[in-house]
């Protein structure tokens, strides 16, 4: 059984354009959730967006801003940093695998880039060329679970041998589109989100890029993580509800800690999804109890960032990737006192904790779920 | 399923006159078909497709609750996005905005088929058979899922083209590149 290894990453976000920057974020409980008003939300909403000038200057390096639209340029600057770390990298024969769940939906509107960049296949097209991969990309929009369905698809690819090794990058933008449609549904909050929390009122939008190399060739560094196990499923019982036994998300984990060969006691940390809706974060419960999780050391990243849909499952990925290599476990920012029906083990303050196995999970519109098991490989 | 035809392996199941729109067609379809499911009436038109295509492909066949659904198409879910976009300058209708995606036509099949199994929606400029070939032997075999639904559902213009092709362990076309394709291509002329 080939293993799958998480190598080079990056998130370009509000808390900083690379891993570091956002690593040392999350260990100092800073947010990047700000408080914005404008025309259309006059009452403003909390979300955490990525400042376009901030990201113009720091794209001026790779490439003309002018030509790119903001979601390509974070996702770009994702995949440059990541190769920048790996620049001895074969481009011919690694896969690029894209995720996101509107891509340049903003482009509907009126601009000054053509329209046809709206279609996802194009956005997959623009990152193929700026870089020159030679390999199709393969581009994945599934909801709020595309990142993980990405890696998982990967990880799937390159265990049957299709390529040795792939690029997946995700991105999604705070859209009026988006932010009007969870608007309609009165799931958004006007404050800062609180996952799990018995104050909770609902989410934040956030915007983002993250990109990460995996590949089955076994690299120098002893400390690396692997990705052993993942598995979804669908709750077959609501489009935009989750089930109320968590049906979905419970077989995503058992069927995910099957194919790692680990039991839930084994777990040492659950990076969970946590949006701070009322349903959402109470299925969680109910799936992770169910799981035999409750013990677990949890979080949710979503009072740092906002929902940062197609990018979230990479981008929290990777913090659950370096959480595991630090042994860090970071706060579960905004949470007051748990707010759901069955008991949760979240973390509530930075703590030092030697790690092992983490557990990733996602949850998306169309009742969709995902789990991820990723491992720290110590020198065997 | 295609300018208002639609077929199930060679034979024509039924078809429209093509001067009918999307919804009429959608709507004769679902009577001729006796579907039955009010929830239909509810969908977008990627959704009302999906439904129709996978109860003619589910006809006489028992599904397991595992069987994966690997769908694919080229404009996502922008028939209904322009219908958002639309709408943002009044009042947002959350029964749109919830068809905003393109998986959720995964979900619509899942919830009337009672299928808990593995979802992926691919983005794709055309049909790719080479990709769908290539994850559903990755799912039958490394995962040991029972069967897979693949294909195609492409909505663009009020145009679609859907191509749904069921795959399991028996059967009498075996599974390749080459063999689904030319599937495709037979249906679509």
């Amino acid at each position: 059984m080939k293993k799958i290894y998480l190598l080079e990453d990056a998130i370009i976000s509000p808390l900083g354009f690379s891993t570091e920057e956002n690593l040392n974020a999350a260990k100092n409980e800073r947010s990047g959730l700000r408080f914005h008003k404008n025309l259309r939300f006059p009452e403003g909403f909390c979300a955490g967006i990525i400042e376009n000038e901030l990201l113009a200057d720091a794209f001026l390096k790779i490439g003309e801003a002018t030509k790119f639209t903001k979601l390509e340029q974070m996702m770009l600057l994702a995949v440059s940093r990541v190769l920048e770390k790996n620049p001895k990298i074969d481009l011919s024969k690694t896969a690029l695998i894209i995720s996101t769940t509107k891509g340049n939906i903003d482009l509907l509107k009126e601009s000054s880039i053509p329209e046809n960049r709206v279609y996802l296949s194009e956005l997959g097209k623009v990152i193929k060329d700026f870089f020159g991969f030679q390999l199709e990309p393969i581009v994945i929009s599934n909801a709020c679970i595309s990142g993980g369905l990405a890696l998982a698809v990967a990880k799937r690819f390159i265990s049957a041998g299709k390529f040795d090794q792939a690029i997946v990058v995700g991105g999604d933008l705070v859209s009026e589109f988006v932010l009007s449609g969870f608007q309609s549904f009165q799931a958004m909050s006007t404050e800062p989100c609180r996952p799990f929390s018995i104050n909770r009122k609902g989410i934040n939008l956030g915007e983002a890029a993250a990109a990460i190399l995996l590949s089955s060739i076994k690299p120098e560094d002893p400390n690396i993580i692997s990705l052993i196990g993942e598995a979804s499923a669908n709750d077959a019982n609501h489009i935009s509800g989750p089930s109320r036994t968590g049906e979905g998300l419970y077989k995503s984990i058992q069927n995910a800690m099957r194919e790692a060969r680990i039991s839930a006691k084994e777990i040492d940390y659950l990076s969970a999804h946590g949006t701070a809706t009322g349903y959402n974060d109470e299925m969680e419960a109910i799936a992770f109890t169910r799981s035999g999780l409750e013990n677990v050391p949890m979080n949710s990243f979503k009072a740092y960032y906002g929902h940062t849909l197609g990018a979230s499952a990479i981008l929290e990925s990777i913090l659950t990737k370096h959480s595991l290599l630090n042994d860090e476990l970071y706060t579960s920012l905004n949470f007051d006192e748990i707010g759901v029906s069955k008991p949760l083990n979240v973390i509530g303050s930075f703590e030092k904790k030697e790690l092992r196995f983490a557990l990733k999970t996602a949850s998306g519109f169309g009742g969709c779920n995902l789990a991820l098991v990723l491992k720290k490989e110590i020198n065997e | 399923m295609k300018d208002h035809r639609i077929f199930r392996g060679k034979d024509q199941v039924f078809k429209t006159e093509k001067s009918l729109d999307l919804d009429q067609f959608l709507k004769a379809s679902y009577k001729k078909l006796e579907i039955e499911y009010p929830k239909f009436h509810k969908m977008d038109g990627l959704c009302k497709l999906g439904i129709i295509a996978s109860e003619i492909l589910f006809k006489n066949h028992s599904i397991s609750s595992e069987t994966a659904l690997v769908f694919s198409n080229s404009a996502s879910s922008l028939e209904t996005d322009k219908k958002h976009q639309q709408g943002m300058g009044g009042i947002v209708s959350p029964a749109v905005f919830v068809y905003t995606l393109p998986n959720i036509v995964l979900g619509e099949i899942s919830i009337k088929h009672s299928l808990q199994s593995e979802n992926v929606f691919f983005i794709e400029n055309q049909f790719n058979s080479e990709l769908l070939t290539d994850y559903a032997e990755v799912l039958l075999e490394a995962n040991k899922i029972p069967a897979v639904v693949c294909g195609w559902i492409d909505l663009k213009n009020a145009e679609y083209d859907v191509f749904l092709c069921l795959i399991s362990k028996q059967g009498e076309i075996p599974l390749s590149n080459e063999n689904l394709k030319q599937t495709y291509l037979l249906e679509n002329e």
